[in-house]
């Protein structure tokens, strides 16, 4: 237990052999927050959608929080492609500690994302008519196909790497584990005895995976902003659609995966392992992306502005000066610029402030999100005597918060089954920085039988 | 001479079956999903292709009458139409920018549009073309995304966000996708161009209920259109007219055309006075009120 692999081992796998009573209480106080939401959306399923805030804007606002945090969830789970199969590709190597926690949020937020456009049908109970009757020229299938792959490809990069870690778990959590936790060990570690040829064939199928998710990861959100896109509504009506919201969405998975990691680095005392350089790093590509957002608003603004087509001048006052402006102007300052200077000033890049900055751009992007669908529906497409007014009511605040507690929930949930920092990946780092041949430094040794327990 | 060689003949086989492909592809041999394809030349069988025609020299928005819309107010009685909605609703909009230009009024329903933005983005082909290039909305297989509400350039679909109340007798009827009746909850609606009316060779209700005889309905394909009062040519009177589609440059082209005016052969002349007597608000959903007078007619019968 004095090699640096062995602390590691035990750091790593004790939140899974013991729980504090304060864990209890938060996953308790989560549940109830997500139980609100559930009641919710019982008086939605009994009521319709006359319960929203969207029925009173006779029907010039159909869309509210639900798509905006529709696409908000999607965005953040741009966290794991990026982190993981980008800096995977790149061989940058401070990226092991936190790529098991990227991967995670990318299929929570995609699980919880996915929910919304369920949640915001008028007839749930006819779901499945989009598979029975599936039009192919709809976004909305578009949407559907890249989702659903998306999630089957972040399982599978999810649960590739973490095949020697629950080899791991099975051999060393014999005792104070439940009978069923030992079987999920033993299944899901797919007898991995961490051989020559496993590790080869493991190492393959993580290139393959980590080269496929990149382009899935971008048609995403590509077709999420082409919902959107799509109609001939002005501030959708644009070719940069697909671009500006995979950007954004990176800049929100980045900004969400320093959060996550800021919390679980100090409830799992990983400060070993995730030090300031993963902050400072992962803050630079979070100030990076926040200058790419402020080009894209630029680029948007300036070349509409500029024309003034018919629906620009209701849709820039707004925005600029009108009911949007302090939320606007909060984004662009407060979500774009700030966090790159917290970053880009020495006296605040450190862990601190680059968690300030990636809280400040989460609010934000939740903020754009919200501009995007509702103030662009406001624009009146017919000559209206007064704009449409969109307040959302207690049933979607509480959905909302209902599908944020999820998110949370389900990590914690996470946290408590398999290791939230990849051993065998860090081990192997570790070990070759010491200049040690990677192969051993497994922490099981090849002779210990398979599927041992 | 070329030799002829198995690569030479195989090669020549898949350029040919790749170019048939790309053929069948192009002329869209294949049926995906279930959208009708509106623009066809219905040759053989010489479909009716219906228009719709507003004249804005009379149409006033009923001012001068001291009436609400009753274009609007006769097809909110006779389609059901569920309350808050107005599938053909009148908009005052002002003429041009020039000082004292005084007030158009713009009735506008669904535009009917042949490259139509809702049904191009319907998922499940709840919306859609009949072949005689009719928008129509199947409410049984809706399932409420809105996104054809969010592709309308024209703002002419409605949403069911509650459950809509309608006579009895209506909701009691077997669904009709051409009536759109009974209206049902959680699903989108709009103008259907009354298509059940004109096959039994009536009119729609809203050309009907106009005091002005300011709509004229049609039949391109036959080249004559009516207003109730006289038959005309139609293309003539496009022509003659002037007549645009609201939203041209969008590019949905719609079956709506509309003649360049602002009521001034209405009587009397409005001009001035439209913001004190223009009644749309005074628009009525008597639906409720039926369905409590039904009720309590119930309720005393057996007493």
């Amino acid at each position: 237990m004095e090699t640096g692999a062995g602390r590691l081992e035990e750091l790593a796998l004790a939140p899974l052999r013991r729980t504090r009573r304060g864990y209890y209480l938060v996953l308790l106080g989560l549940l109830v927050i997500v139980g609100v939401g559930v009641f919710a959306y019982s008086r939605q399923l009994a009521g319709g959608l006359a319960v929203t805030g969207m029925a009173p804007t006779e029907n010039k606002i159909m869309w509210g929080l639900y798509i905006t945090n529709f696409v908000f969830f999607i965005g953040i789970s741009h966290a794991g492609t990026l982190i993981s199969a980008i800096l995977r590709v790149s061989k940058a190597d401070w990226r092991t500690p936190v790529t098991r926690m990227a991967e995670f949020i990318t299929v929570v937020a995609l699980m919880v994302g996915a929910l919304f456009p369920i949640i915001d049908l008028g007839r749930p109970d006819r779901m499945l008519n989009v598979i029975r009757y599936g039009r192919f020229q709809s976004p909305i299938l578009w949407d559907l196909f890249a989702i659903s792959t998306y999630l089957f490809g972040s399982f599978v990069y999810l649960y590739l790497p973490l095949i020697p870690d629950l080899a791991t778990c099975r051999d060393r959590l014999h005792d104070n584990i439940s009978a069923p936790r030992r079987w999920f060990y033993r299944t899901f570690s797919a007898g991995w005895r961490g051989a020559p040829d496993q590790r080869r064939i493991l190492a393959m199928a993580l290139v393959l995976m980590m080269i496929v998710i990149i382009p899935v990861a971008v048609s995403v959100h590509t077709v999420v902003s082409w919902i959107f896109a799509m109609t001939l509504r002005t501030g959708w009506n644009s070719t940069m659609f697909g671009a500006y919201f995979v950007a954004g969405a990176i800049f929100s998975g980045t900004a969400t995966l320093i959060v996550v990691m800021a919390i679980l680095r100090r409830t799992n005392h990983l400060e070993a392992y995730i030090t300031q350089k993963q902050f400072v790093y992962l803050g630079y590509l979070m100030a990076a992306l926040g200058m790419v957002m402020v080009y894209f608003n630029l680029s948007e603004f300036v070349t509409a502005g500029y024309k003034l087509e018919e629906g620009e001048p209701v849709y820039l006052n707004q925005v600029f000066t009108g009911t949007f402006a302090p939320i606007y102007w909060f984004y662009i300052f407060g979500g774009l610029l700030l966090p790159a200077l917290i970053v880009l000033m020495p006296w605040t890049r450190n862990v601190a402030g680059v968690l300030v900055a990636a809280v400040f751009v989460d609010i934000a992007m939740w903020l754009e999100r919200y501009i995007i669908v509702v103030a662009t529906l406001r624009v009146p497409q017919m000559p209206y005597n007064d704009l449409a007014t969109y307040a959302p009511t207690w049933v979607e605040v509480a959905i909302t918060a209902g599908a944020f507690a999820l998110f949370a929930f389900l990590i914690m949930v996470f946290v408590k089954i398999v290791p939230v920092i990849s051993i065998w990946e860090v081990s192997e780092q570790l070990e070759q920085e010491q200049g040690q041949p990677a192969i051993d430094a497994l922490p099981f040794p090849a002779a210990q039988p398979a599927g041992g327990s | 001479m070329v030799p002829i060689t198995r690569r030479r003949v195989l090669g020549a086989t898949g350029a040919v079956i790749a170019g048939a492909a790309a053929a069948a592809l192009s002329e869209g041999f294949l049926p995906i999903g279930g959208r009708a394809r509106a623009d066809e030349q219905p040759d053989p069988l010489r479909l009716r292709r219906w228009v719709m025609v507003f004249d804005l020299q009379r149409c006033d928005g009923c001012v001068g009458l001291g009436l609400p819309p009753q274009c609007t107010q006769t097809c909110t009685w006779s389609r059901f139409v569920p309350e808050g909605q107005q599938w053909l609703e009148v908009f005052e909009s002002e003429l041009n920018e020039l000082p004292d230009a005084g007030i158009q009024f713009l009735p506008a329903l669904c535009m009917q549009c042949q490259n139509a933005p809702c049904t191009n983005v319907c998922p499940v082909a709840a919306t859609f073309h009949t072949p005689e290039g009719v928008v129509l909305i199947d409410q049984e297989r809706c399932i409420g995304c809105r996104l054809c509400m969010a592709a309308c350039p024209y703002d002419r679909r409605f949403f069911n966000w509650d459950e809509p109340v309608q006579p009895p007798q209506v909701k009691s009827s077997p669904y009709n996708v051409q009536t759109q009746t009974p209206a049902i909850k959680g699903t989108v609606m709009k103008c259907d161009f009354c298509t059940d009316r004109a096959e039994a060779g009536g009119l729609p209700f809203c050309v009907e209920g106009c005091p002005r005889d300011a709509i004229y309905y049609g039949d391109i394909e036959e080249d004559i259109a009516t207003n109730g009062s006289e038959v005309v040519q139609l293309s003539r009177l496009l022509n003659e007219n002037e007549a645009f589609r609201y939203k041209e440059e969008l590019g949905t082209k719609p079956r709506v055309y509309y003649m360049q005016g602002h009521g001034e052969k209405a009587l009397p002349k409005t001009k001035t006075e439209h913001e004190r007597t223009f009644m749309k608000d005074r628009l009525e959903w008597p639906w409720e009120r039926i369905v409590a007078e039904l009720e309590k007619l119930g309720a005393e019968k057996p007493a």
